[in-house]
């Protein structure tokens, strides 16, 4: 950021006067609107693909009224939620009920900062990329809870807890899935770990294929990602045919609405980080986006990490709206009993493999057979 | 109650599964008792649509009371028509035409597939697969179709008459009914593959309120509640009425296969099984239905003699039992109507102690009980 | 087996307490016992190993103008037949044995008729007004009972 905005006031003779703090400062604020943009607007429109692929798979058309194909039905979701009553109930924790949705949006929100969307398009290029993610995503935690909590409803209260515990429980696999990636990189920045599967090997230089355990480490961290995520099978603590909407049952309006979009923004993160880990992030096949000119290499990039995000998008939305969900107790034990012990196996298998491989992939070994 | 867990004092919460829940099949209140996610104590109260169906009988006719079986159980609607047709038939000894029997057993294993596709449906959409009850749904739909092709309306039928039935099966009915047999047939393996087999939704159904087979028979369950307990025993075979007798069915009954005899996915299965057997008997009754009238002649106010009789029918949730006393007036003395959903409320106190919420829903979906015939 | 046979099972058992048999023009017959001794005859009934009635199908309460009346509906698994069984009651304070010890089902069909007609069922675990609210007054199946004009201050 600061080189930026070096080069920025080195290039906008506007600019000289102005002390080098503030011009950082403004180009963050700017880098931040942008990226609450793109991700409104992803959350608007993924809530609008979520319903149109409900459609299709449930044998119904799903929104078709508001513009054309129904394209946009979140626009009026979105007003609609603004214009709504805001209701607080009579004997809530004020402050704790408007404070908790904060909570969970930033939560979700603040993790978009480290998401290397393409060649040079990531906001902050932490060196703690990945840590600093499974930090952010806990603050969902605080806020869930404080909305079960403050809402002065036992179902809430309910909700607000299994979510509590299902998330935390979950954090651990989560994180141990991610390791591997993290131990063939060499560091915690996602733009490394990006960079680590680029190459001559194109699709199977992605960590995906690199040695089996981190195969098996992707299906882990999905699964785990998904319950993160309070998606079905495990969206107990939303369960809506038994908690009525669990911790969010008080909640209405625009309120409930950074709820609702922090879920989808918590998928896009769960999305980005399977894609940047393990399926190549922005790498194009074949290619090395860094040669081209700056404008088309991102442009390249970013389309590639797109396409990738998105299909892992839609897969969570097609996992979705099939599973039936499971009951607390099959939750936790499917964490504790199956999920943590597996990704430990995961990481030992990883760290042995690459000690006695040298850090080289079976792709990498094939291809040096080959010469 | 407080109880001291070590260090914690822990107390147990009062929960109300209030009338207006998703997931309790209509207005039932379910008073919860839970020390966390486990249940205590779980008490139904019934009675939100209670509407005195017993007391408007006796102030309306025989033939009047047909529209408000209706209203009984609203998703097997053809089966309470017919159930109070042949309770007063039996109460006056009236001779029903033969093609009319035909198109009664027609309608109603008809609706006893559409009734079992929503308990279906519902019971997935409780247990978070929202897609089979859109799928429940759609094949309703076709079934909705034919009904309105036959009577005219696609919920509340008021088909069956006191001496028959009020109108012939129009011109490509029978086709009709064959075609959609013909395409739904398959479609139960489909969702069997999709849902049923499912190793979620397996773990969520089995060994969950397992009721063994006396304690069924001595808590008065009956259709296919009592017969997930393993109890072979169903009114269609057993007390054969009408032209049941003709037909050549299987009695599904529950088996353990994946858990305990008597678990919530016992009961489950046999309402898909019985989807199975209801298309071979819709089919039988369709290849051998007679010509002939379809109504008999019954005055409109008709007096039947004095006298009592209790008769029961299959409904797809359970015994529809009609107690109908006659005075020998136009209007029944005392009709008392004694419905599966009502008996199943009894045991689910007994049955739920010990569960947790998560359930509490599975429970209240395999009973498959709707509330109007709870209440009347 | 067969309806007489049946009652004069009974009426070998129980003596006077087994009233008659109510044969012609009910379907099922029925058996008229006397209150007091219901419970016992219940047990009876699905004790017996000829008789083995295990369901009750039904438990009605009745208003036959000038008294009340209990009406029982068994059935046997085993033997696959079927009685009734009724009572008469005075309708003054009606109340008689329950047989929710017998026939766990009975529970609810005792506490409809409870609700609906004020027979009180002596003994039951859990006697309460199921279908109406707790604070109904009066008992509508009755063919005595006057509407209210108002509940808790809603015309109705």
């Amino acid at each position: 950021m600061e080189a930026l905005a070096i080069s920025l006031v080195n290039a906008v003779p506007l600019l000289a006067g102005v002390p080098l703090w503030a011009v950082t400062l403004l180009l963050m604020v700017v880098v931040a609107a942008v990226i609450l943009v793109f991700a409104l607007t992803f959350e608007g429109v993924g809530s609008l693909v979520l319903r149109k692929v409900a459609g299709d798979i449930q044998a119904r058309i799903g929104p078709n009224r508001v513009g054309p194909n129904g394209m946009l039905q979140f626009l009026a979701d979105g007003v609609k939620l603004v214009l709504k009553e805001d209701l607080i109930p009579a004997n809530a924790d004020r402050l704790l009920f408007k404070l908790a949705p904060y909570f969970a949006f930033v939560g979700s929100f603040a993790a978009f900062v480290v998401v290397p969307f393409g060649v040079g398009l990531i906001a902050a290029d932490l060196n703690i990329g990945i840590y600093y993610v499974m930090a952010v995503t806990s603050l969902v935690v605080i806020g869930v809870l404080l909305a079960g909590w403050s809402s002065n409803n036992k179902w809430a209260l309910l909700g607000g807890m299994r979510a509590a515990a299902q998330i935390v429980s979950y954090e651990i696999p989560v994180g141990m899935a991610l390791i591997p990636a993290v131990l063939i990189a060499g560091s915690l920045s996602l733009q490394d770990i990006v960079r680590s599967q680029s190459g001559l090997l194109g699709i199977f230089g992605w960590n995906l294929f690199h040695n089996p355990f981190t195969f098996f480490s992707f299906f882990l961290y999905f699964t785990a990602a998904q319950a993160e995520t309070n998606q079905t099978p495990f969206d107990l603590p939303e369960a809506e045919s038994e908690l009525v909407s669990g911790y969010n049952v008080e909640y209405s309006g625009i309120r409930f609405g950074l709820f609702f979009l922090s879920e989808f923004g918590d998928m896009f993160i769960v999305a980005t980080l399977s894609t940047a880990c393990f399926l190549g992030g922005w790498n194009v096949p074949f290619f090395n986006a860094g040669t081209l000119p700056w404008i088309w290499g991102n442009l390249f990039s970013l389309g590639v990490f797109l396409a990738k995000a998105f299909t892992m998008v839609l897969i969570m939305m097609w996992v979705r709206w099939t599973l039936p969900r499971l009951r607390v107790d099959q939750l936790m034990r499917m964490a504790w009993k199956y999920l943590v012990p597996l990704t430990f196996v995961n990481l030992l298998g990883v760290s042995l493999w690459l000690l006695v491989f040298k850090g080289k992939g079976i792709p990498a070994m094939i291809a040096s057979l080959f010469g | 109650m407080t109880t001291r867990t070590d260090a914690l004092p822990t107390q147990e919460m009062t929960i109300n599964m209030g009338p207006q829940h998703p997931s309790t099949h209509g207005v039932l209140r379910v008073i919860l008792t839970t020390d966390g996610e486990v249940v205590t104590r779980a008490v139904p109260d019934v009675g939100y649509l209670h509407r005195g169906l017993e007391k408007i009988g006796e102030r309306v006719t025989y033939a009047q009371f047909m529209p408000f079986t209706d209203r009984l159980d609203y998703l097997a609607a053809m089966n309470c028509n017919c159930a109070w047709a042949w309770a007063v038939e039996k109460l006056a000894k009236i001779e029903v035409p033969e093609r009319a029997e035909y198109l009664r057993v027609i309608v109603c294993e008809l609706n006893r597939i559409s009734s079992h596709l929503i308990a279906f449906g519902s019971y997935t959409a409780d247990m978070g697969a929202f897609t089979p009850f859109l799928y429940g749904i759609r094949e309703r739909e076709h079934v909705n179709d034919l009904f309105e092709m036959i009577c005219g309306n696609r919920l509340t039928y008021n088909y069956a008459r006191v001496g028959g039935v009020s109108g012939d099966a129009p011109p490509g009915f029978l086709e009709k009914t064959k075609e959609f047999l013909d395409y739904f047939e398959p479609k139960i393996d489909e969702y069997n593959n999709l849902i049923s087999y499912n190793k979620i939704f397996v773990h969520r159904l089995a060994n969950v309120a397992v009721i063994p087979a006396e304690e069924a028979v001595a808590y008065g369950l009956t259709g296919p509640n009592l017969r997930g307990s393993g109890v072979p025993f169903d009114l269609r075979k057993d007390e054969a009425y009408s032209v049941y007798p003709k037909f050549d069915f299987k009695v599904c009954v529950g088996t353990g296969e994946r858990g305990t005899l008597g678990d919530c996915f016992d009961r489950y299965m046999v309402r898909i099984n019985e989807m199975r057997e209801s298309i071979k008997i819709v089919r039988q009754a369709v290849a051998q239905i007679p010509d002939g009238p379809v109504l008999a002649k019954v005055p409109r106010l008709f007096k039947p003699p004095v006298g009592e009789v209790y008769f029961r029918s299959e409904c797809p949730r359970g015994e529809t039992g009609i107690y109908l006393i006659s005075d020998g007036s136009v209007n029944p003395f005392r009709l008392k109507i004694r419905t599966g959903s009502f008996v199943a409320m009894n045991i689910f106190e007994k049955v739920t102690k010990g569960l947790m919420i998560a359930d509490i829903v599975a429970v209240i979906g395999s009973f498959d009980i709707i509330l109007p015939e709870i209440d009347r | 087996m067969e309806a007489q046979a049946i009652f004069d099972m009974l009426k070998g058992k129980f003596g006077d307490a087994v009233v008659e048999l109510q044969g012609e023009g009910f379907s099922p017959a029925f058996v008229v016992v006397a209150p007091a001794e219901m419970n016992a005859v219940a047990r009876f009934l699905r004790d017996d190993a000829a008789l083995s009635f295990d369901s009750l199908m039904c438990l009605s309460g009745v208003d036959y103008k000038e008294k009340f009346a209990v009406a029982y509906h068994l059935h046997s698994m085993k033997h696959r037949h079927a009685i009734g069984l009724k009572t008469m009651l005075p309708r003054e304070n009606p109340s008689l044995p329950t047989v929710d010890d017998v026939w766990p089902a009975a529970n609810f069909h005792e506490r409809e008729a409870f609700d609906l007609f004020g027979i009180a069922f002596v003994g039951s675990k859990d006697l309460r007004r199921i279908l109406l609210p707790e604070d109904w007054e009066g008992h509508p199946l009755r063919k005595d009972y006057k509407y209210p004009d108002f509940y808790h201050g809603i015309k109705v």
